[in-house]
């Protein structure tokens, strides 16, 4: 089937203004939040139902067409590149909240409804949505799906597959399945535990049931500020140990601060602290002062310089504002930036921060870090512009070693933006080839023909060498003219010719 | 570890921005494209493509200044489609200056193909034949009052002859208030003395549409500026401000009407230049961008722009007089976007609000969310700007009589909605109602 014939069939299905296939109206599409690898789609659809995303699927898979999922495309590992020159479904227009049921703590929401949003139409209620990806304001529950994404206040609620009891599924053939339970474990296979955090490889969820939560009747921040990161992360250490299970417990370094407070969510911090520590305990109100009390107590133990809890409301949004926009905010300091998301055991924070300043000075790469320290999620910002020949490449290596570090002393490559393209390969650091295999095997059951989005989260194994040297060949010799003059894949090529 | 890497830098493309004042690269460089953007960019909203959201313009933007895009429709399409509302200035951590960017690129479709046929005589006609001379535009404003006072207008609604114009035009007309019969350029004095003592001077921008169709609002900006010790002062040689040049791409003109506007301003000894209408105030304080390469004008247009104060913004600067008497109202404020997000103007207003015995400020879910004015854009986009409109008149708070801003772009489009809606909503200045509560006070 040729292009113009394809867009005929899918215009038939949705109309004419919800398909854009010119090759100029494409450009934009050609990278979600991770924009260090590039590649033009086939075409972007906008469905607004289950029944067309079925259909869409359905013409896709009978004439062999790659095809993936996207949302609001925040995500940071590549999760929506189409590198095989797919068809993109947008499920941005897929964006209702179908249904709340207070009774019982659950909502249903298409896949493209934005995750604040579910928050703000609750709260009226006491309700809430628990989990909260610093890009919670834009991102779509859709994508918090496919990525397992996480949030500050994963700490003490778990991240969103603690929160998605079911789904209605459009399998890769165009099928249409329900999985998981709206109350209850589901019998079986636990299918929706199987869907969550597949990265769009195992079909698309078109509404997805979520539990909502009542909001706690009482909230303190504190706000700790250290000369040294390694009383920072004693401090986090010491209030775990100590039975405290904070809402949220968040660090940021002298670089992030820098960059956010040069931003609209501008703080203050003083520009000679190591680091500044963030900690929301939540509960019942009677117990939550006396938590907040413990907790200033055991920043002071470990030479704090200032320590406040929040006074108000505003300022409280304020400092978490400040904390989630800091990614965002890293444009203010450097042209590009890689965010990894390591993770790694509470107790070796200092000697791995150690470690990734190394690795800072040996690429001569700024790393800002961001963390979800209470969880031992770390996010290092790798600084970098991409103009200068050669240093996407080496952000990229920056990242790699980073994430060797992590997976060397007992964490993982990634606590919640998924492996996407970028992790590929790093998943040999957890994983043997029979592991690999294995889950290519679940993948095939699911997606027996690779259709839908093929080549993110699971390496093929024994084949890394061999992929490896196409990709360096073709780097070389063609990526610029055929990479960009066509704006097609750049990894399709020779990832046809390695299979 | 081998991965593809898009290495721009390795291609010398030619930019598809040919001509003078391009978007400038230390402007696109800094958004690395997190996407904090697009749920408070109307457009994307609305229709949830890529291409129409403030990260895929930029990127279009970018794009085409590096050669990997024509100045074609791809480009054109959305850098006109942009309301220019500026919502994503407010959230994006990066401090992405959208708006500049997206007035910049206009610049170049403007140089690239000057529009043609009946829209290009339209543009040509209002932004480089009636705007920028104050006589001609005051002769538009007497035929629109002998129109309204002949008899003209009710002869063209009763035949049927107003049929011909597109929907949104013959709403405009519909709504159109009655013209007052002088602008406040011409009768107000060139000095007006303040209420006891001097606390400041303010000379007072009057502006083109504000003054033809709202000249009541200027004068009662006058009275509440010097109700609260402020002398006004009224430079006669002003002309508009020219942000419907900018807004359309029409640089060159913007300029040379910014260039006069300086002049004239500087040469009064005013210490602050007051205005009431969000979009000329935005572009007054933004006079700096349109002179990035010329030093001379540059410095000039800083020190005039650094005098440059939104009348509520002014008004709590200098502090203002609780007023005594009572204005019963129950009132919702709409923030125009060139007030909250170019200017970043949100309290003041309220604060005047609050401040006025009997009101009841009611507060608007998404307050900020662009009515869908913008300008021309509701003459030019008519289908978004009706969406948009349709949303904020969905916001509209029950129970409420009146709707606050400080636009009169945003009053027209409000009214329009107000005339689709059949209801009988007010819309009025802010400054109206302080206004009327001072007067309320002097016949007490």
């Amino acid at each position: 089937m040729d292009k113009l014939e394809m867009v005929r069939e899918l215009t038939n299905i949705l109309g004419p203004n919800r398909v854009l296939y010119k090759e100029h109206q494409l450009l934009a599409y050609d990278c979600d939040g991770y924009v260090a690898q590039k590649a033009r789609p086939k075409a972007v659809v906008f469905p607004v139902t289950t029944e067309e995303v079925s259909r869409v699927v359905k013409l896709l898979h009978e004439h062999q067409i790659p095809f993936l999922p996207r949302g609001a495309g925040t995500g940071l590992s590549g999760g929506a590149t189409p590198l095989n020159g797919e068809v993109i479904i947008s499920l941005a227009k897929m964006d209702r909240l179908l249904h709340v049921d207070f009774d019982n703590m659950r909502a249903v929401v298409q896949p493209g409804h934005i995750n604040l949003q579910l928050t703000k139409k609750i709260a009226g209620n006491g309700c809430y949505y628990a989990p909260d990806p610093s890009s919670q304001s834009a991102c779509t529950i859709g994508g918090n799906l496919a990525e397992n994404a996480g949030g500050s206040h994963c700490l003490k609620y778990g991240v969103t597959t603690n929160h998605i009891v079911g789904a209605e599924i459009v399998l890769p053939n165009g099928n249409i399945v329900e999985v998981g339970s709206y109350m209850g474990d589901s019998l079986g296979y636990d299918l929706i535990g199987l869907i969550v955090g597949s990265e769009g490889t195992l079909g698309i969820a078109t509404a997805i049931t979520v539990k909502i939560l009542k909001k706690p009747e009482a909230v303190k921040t504190v706000m700790a500020m250290y000369d040294s990161v390694e009383d920072a992360s004693n401090t986090v250490s010491d209030v775990i140990s100590s039975g405290i299970i904070p809402a949220a417990m968040e660090m940021m370094d002298q670089l992030a601060m820098q960059a956010v407070d040069k931003s609209n969510y501008y703080v203050g911090y003083p520009t000679d602290i190591a680091a500044v520590l963030l900690i929301e305990v939540d509960g019942l109100a009677a117990g939550v002062e006396e938590m907040a009390e413990k907790i200033v107590h055991m920043c002071q133990k470990h030479h704090v310089r200032m320590v406040k809890v929040a006074e108000s409301d505003a300022e409280r949004a304020l400092w978490w504002s400040s904390r989630k926009m800091a990614f965002g905010a890293m444009g203010r300091i450097s042209p590009d930036y890689l965010v990894q998301d390591g993770v790694i055991p509470r107790t070796r924070l200092a000697e791995v921060l150690a470690k990734i300043a190394d690795i800072s000075r040996e690429s001569g790469l700024r790393i800002a870090n961001v963390f979800h320290a209470g969880d031992g999620n770390l996010h290092p910002l790798i600084l970098y512009d991409g103009r200068i020949p050669g240093q996407t490449k080496l952000a990229q290596e920056t990242g790699s070693a980073v994430l060797k570090v992590c997976a060397d002393v007992g964490g993982s490559i990634t606590g919640e933006h998924g492996v996407g393209v970028e992790k590929l390969e790093e998943m040999r650091f957890l994983f043997n080839d029979a592991e690999l295999q294995a889950q290519l095997a679940i993948r095939s059951v699911f997606n027996p023909q690779d259709l839908c989005n093929a080549g993110k989260l699971v390496p093929k194994p024994s084949r890394c060498v061999e992929v490896k040297r196409a990709q360096q060949l073709f780097q070389a010799e063609q990526a610029v003219y055929d990479g960009f003059q066509e704006h097609t894949s750049i990894l399709s090529p020779a990832y046809k010719e390695a299979k | 570890m081998a991965k593809a890497e898009a290495d721009v830098s390795l291609l010398q493309l030619e930019s598809a921005f040919k001509w003078p004042d391009a978007p400038d690269e230390d402007k696109y460089s800094v958004c690395v494209h997190c996407g904090f953007c697009l749920e408070v960019c109307p457009t994307y909203q609305q229709l949830g493509d890529e291409n129409q959201s403030p990260r895929g313009r930029v990127y279009l933007i970018k794009s085409a200044s590096e050669g990997l895009l024509p100045l074609d429709e791809s480009v054109i399409d959305p850098v006109f489609q942009c309301l220019d509302c500026r919502a994503c200035e407010t959230v994006c951590p990066s401090g992405v200056q959208v708006g500049a960017l997206i007035e910049e690129a206009r610049g170049q479709v403007f140089y690239a193909e000057p529009a043609k046929g009946m829209k290009g005589a339209v543009q040509k006609l209002f932004l480089r034949g009636i705007f920028p001379h104050p006589n001609r535009l005051k002769m538009v404003g007497k035929l629109t009052r002998f129109y309204q006072k002949s008899g003209l207008q009710a002869v063209s609604r009763k035949s049927g002859l107003l049929k011909i114009l597109p929907k949104q035009l013959r709403e405009m007309e519909a709504i159109l208030p009655e013209v007052p019969a002088t602008s406040a350029l011409d009768s107000l004095p060139e000095r007006i003395p303040q209420r006891g003592d001097k606390k400041a001077t303010a000379a007072l921008f009057t502006g083109c549409v504000m003054d033809v169709v709202f000249s009541d609002i200027n004068r009662a900006t006058a009275r509440v500026a010097t109700h609260n010790g402020l002398e006004v002062i009224v430079p006669k040689q002003q002309i508009c401000c020219g942000a419907l040049q900018v807004h359309a791409g029409d640089r060159e003109q913007a300029r040379q009407m910014a260039k006069h506007n300086i002049d004239v301003f500087l040469a009064s000894d005013a210490d602050y230049i007051v205005i009431n209408a969000a979009g000329c105030g935005a572009a007054l304080k933004e006079y700096p961008e349109l002179f990035r390469d010329d030093p001379f004008y540059h410095e000039k247009a800083e020190q005039f722009s650094a005098r440059v104060r939104d009348i509520s913004e002014l008004l709590v600067e200098v502090g203002f007089e609780p007023p005594q008497a009572e204005v019963k109202r129950t009132i919702t404020y709409h923030d125009a976007c060139h007030l909250c997000h170019a200017q970043k103007v949100r309290s003041q207003p309220r604060q005047i609000l609050r401040s006025i015995p009997g009101v009841t400020l009611v507060e608007m879910p998404n307050s900020d969310r662009c009515c869908g004015s913008a300008g021309i854009y509701n003459i030019t986009h008519p289908d978004m700007a009706g969406q948009l409109l349709e949303r904020k008149m969905d916001d509209v708070p029950e129970g409420v009589e009146c709707i606050a801003m400080g636009n009169p772009g945003c009053m027209m489009q409000i009214m329009v909605g107000v005339h689709r809606r059949e209801t009988d909503l007010d819309v009025l200045h802010t400054i109206e109602i302080l206004d009327e509560a001072y007067r309320r006070e002097g016949n007490e």
